[in-house]
């Protein structure tokens, strides 16, 4: 069982206050959706709940382990809008390192992954010579290897055609089934069962 | 990341061996003025060759976002400073040391000062490094920033620049040089020390 807990989270950058006193609880298996319009804070809010940027008040746990501690950070999986991959790098190369870098212990080996994400035989494809889609469907690919219980997805459907969002969205519907929690911001529709939406 | 792209360890390397080679045709060939000077240029060629390094160790993974998973990975993030430290030191620190046997030479240094010479090198090279990132993770983010970090780096340089040269000077008299080195040492135990954490600190801010 895991539970993420929001409260009272504020957040100001500049001189606008994005948001204010925003509280709210997931438990396993829940997916939330965060809308709003450009700027609103949605990117942000997400940067808070991974630890990488700090609000200007509130609280947020998961299982009652406060951000920044060893277990939050374990229990996390953060993709932002960068594609979070090295050109120099090669796919299988890239993928280890993110695998590395989070908690990513799963027997499923990488070729396997790429493969769950329509790119078998990429493992040796330079970053650099990939597409932006074919980019966010390496790093997605991560999903089908972490064993993180909340997942943090900025911006997860861009630049994926129709196949990459439903393998995408199935792999988070099973997450969601396996008792784990997503986040997640987009503005496309979702074809995500029970999906609960907040709006900033 | 850095062996894949060459020219991002070559180029300081290339300015550390050009710039030393320039400075017998700018003052003068001769052996007495060379050998005098000799520690002065290698190490100030040195630092700058580091520091020209330095704008590379976070730039780009801050720009493709694989700084971010750093950062918010549950690894701790100075040990994970300190790996890509020591990594920046193998590709700009090392091979400044093994060449400077030669340029050593070039300059007219005898046997013993050219042992002292790599012997400052090898015990302050890393210190460059380490306090090379702390600049390095404060200027993330900032566009055309070279000059921002040559502004907060070379004031903390300079107490290595000052004990690095007066060592190979001492030698080449044949003063004892065990201060020096013993400065040298502590400097460098207390960047391994420090560095990584303020490293960190100073990353995690510039992302904010």
């Amino acid at each position: 069982m895991s539970k993420l807990i929001v409260t009272d989270l504020t957040c100001q950058r500049g001189y606008n206050k994005l948001f204010s006193n925003l509280s709210f609880e997931l438990n396993s298996g829940e997916i939330l959706k965060i809308s709003g319009a450009n700027g609103s804070g949605k990117t942000s809010l997400l940067k808070i709940l991974a630890g990488l940027n700090s609000a200007e008040s509130g609280k947020l746990s998961i299982n009652n382990n406060n951000v920044g501690s060893y277990d939050y950070q374990s229990d996390i999986f953060y993709l932002g809008h960068l594609p979070a991959l090295s050109p120099e790098l090669h796919s299988k190369e890239n993928l280890d390192y993110l695998a590395q870098l989070n908690n990513c212990s799963s027997d499923l080996e990488i070729s396997e992954a790429l493969t769950s994400v329509g790119l078998k035989n990429f493992e040796y494809e330079y970053a650099v010579n990939l597409s932006a889609g074919q980019k966010r469907r390496i790093v997605l690919s991560a999903l089908f290897m972490t064993q993180a219980k909340v997942w943090l997805l900025d911006e997860p459907f861009t630049a994926l055609d129709a196949d990459g969002i439903n393998v995408i969205e199935t792999q988070i519907t099973n997450h969601s089934d396996d008792g784990g929690i997503c986040v997640l911001t987009t503005h496309q529709k979702c074809n995500l069962h029970g999906i609960k939406t907040l709006t900033l | 990341m850095s062996l894949r792209n060459p020219s991002s360890f070559l180029n300081p390397l290339l300015f550390f061996v050009i710039a030393i080679s320039l400075f017998p045709l700018a003052i003068s060939p001769e052996s007495h003025t060379l050998s005098n000077i000799a520690a002065g240029i290698v190490w100030v060629t040195c630092m700058l060759s580091v520091l020209l390094s330095l704008n590379a160790l976070f730039h780009y993974d801050y720009d493709n976002g694989v700084l971010e998973q750093m950062v918010i990975s549950h690894h701790s993030l100075p040990l994970i400073l300190l790996a890509k430290t020591i990594a920046h030191w193998f590709l700009t620190g090392l091979p400044i040391i093994l060449l400077s046997p030669l340029l050593g030479m070039a300059l007219f240094l005898d046997t013993q000062s050219i042992y002292v010479l790599m012997l400052t090198l090898l015990l302050a090279t890393p210190s460059l490094s380490l306090i090379g990132a702390i600049g390095a993770s404060l200027i993330v983010g900032i566009k055309n920033s070279g000059m921002l970090l040559s502004l907060l780096t070379l004031p903390l340089y300079i107490p290595i620049l000052i004990f690095a040269t007066s060592a190979v000077s001492q030698s080449q008299f044949n003063l004892p040089i065990n201060g020096q080195l013993y400065f040298l040492s502590s400097i460098l135990l207390i960047s391994l020390m420090v560095a990584p954490y303020v490293s960190a600190v100073a990353l995690k801010t510039s992302l904010e």
